[in-house]
């Protein structure tokens, strides 16, 4: 049978590719033209070629950034992911407790991300906040003010505190869609609560796994405004990530060359894990 | 209100302009041949036309980021490895 083509529908779409336009693809060509030039402001450029992004690539400073930022991803994903499947094994399935649970998971993701850093920049500070100063009675020497490695002690179980949640949700919601039959063959067969997991629940939220890991990766590899308010990308820059120093090369020195063509380079990391990530997961879909 | 804040230059009016034409002309194939024309690569994956280009421009940024950061900024030499490169993909990817 021929399928039907028409392209006329093309036409609904003019509206939104006006809107994309105005919002993304002038300010990205922007940035392009950006990246091959100098300015000194007033509005006057001069022809740097592609120097800015030889000057980025080579630099320590953003070798150090992207290695801060992987560190940080690959940490909150190696414990936010087997936690949040952990807690939505132990949530109730029925009754009442059903929604209390459910709420209160949701309740940090309704916090707004300025908030929530400020919550804990408040609630880690060693002389008057609740978690500074319970770890410094027990003996601990915590500072996050002062010490890297308890700024990101903070850091990591800020975002772990925040985020979880949505990998508590999407697998639960992948838990709740499995068919009680699987179950009572399991039951039937004698498997125990390991073998249930193993062969029955975790082939069964593969999808929203995937979904979950693939979305919690993104949004901690672009994270900007929760570790800006806790830490400011301190002490010194040991908390400072890629989006950081971006805004402090182009807002804090004033360097618009440079920070264009980080910002570009950034983009086509993003652009490429996004582009891996959409193809595992519709290569999932479809097998 | 003239457009001297997007600071302009001929090569990266030109690059914008090679996306252009390489849009313009997958539509126009689009419009031809509909379907995009999949097929299964050597990635095993299915791709349409649209896709073997992306890969090909994604591809071909990080082949220049890479020569950027690892030799030198002549850029004669990862041209001739993008276009190399692009007609493998569109051959067998």
């Amino acid at each position: 049978m021929n399928k039907l083509q028409n392209n006329k529908a093309w036409l609904f779409v003019l509206p939104v590719f006006a809107l994309v336009a105005f919002n993304a693809i002038i300010p990205l060509m922007t940035v392009v033209n950006y990246s091959v030039q100098e300015t000194f402001g007033n509005n006057e450029f001069f022809w740097a070629g592609v120097i800015w992004f030889q000057d980025i690539l080579q630099s320590e400073r953003f070798h150090a950034s992207l290695g801060r930022q992987a560190i940080f991803t690959a940490s909150i994903l190696a414990i936010e992911m087997p936690l949040g499947v952990a807690i939505a094994l132990t949530m109730p399935r029925k009754g009442p407790w059903v929604s209390v649970c459910l709420v209160l998971m949701a309740l940090p993701l309704l916090i707004p991300w300025n908030v929530v850093g400020a919550m804990w920049n408040i609630f880690a500070l060693p002389d008057i906040g609740f978690l500074g100063h319970m770890l410094n009675a027990i003996g601990f020497d915590f500072n996050f003010t002062r010490q890297p490695g308890d700024a990101w002690f903070t850091l990591i179980l800020m975002d772990v505190w925040h985020w979880t949640s949505l990998v508590v949700l999407l697998a639960y919601a992948g838990l709740s869609s499995i068919p009680d039959a699987y179950y009572q063959a399991a039951k039937i067969d004698g498997a125990g609560s390991w073998a249930i997991f193993r062969y029955i629940q975790l082939p069964k939220l593969s999808r929203v796994l995937t979904i979950a890991f693939l979305l919690r990766f993104m949004d901690s590899f672009m994270i900007y405004t929760e570790p800006f308010v806790l830490t400011g990308g301190g002490p010194g820059n040991s908390t400072t990530l890629l989006s950081i120093d971006l805004v402090k090369i182009a807002l804090g020195q004033f360097d618009l060359g440079p920070a264009a063509a980080m910002s570009l380079i950034y983009f086509l990391i993003i652009l490429l894990l996004s582009w891996v990530f959409y193809t595992v997961m519709t290569r999932n879909e479809e097998q | 209100m003239g457009l001297s804040w997007m600071a302009w230059t001929w090569p990266t009016a030109a690059f914008f302009i090679f996306i252009a034409c390489c849009l313009g002309t997958m539509t126009m194939l689009e419009l031809r041949n509909p379907g995009g024309a999949p097929r299964d690569g050597v990635l095993g994956l299915t791709t349409t036309r649209g896709d073997r280009l992306f890969i090909w421009l994604l591809g071909s940024a990080f082949i220049f980021l890479a020569w950027l950061g690892l030799v030198s900024t002549l850029l004669w030499a990862p041209l001739a490895i993008a276009i190399v490169y692009g007609v493998l993909v569109f051959r067998y990817v």
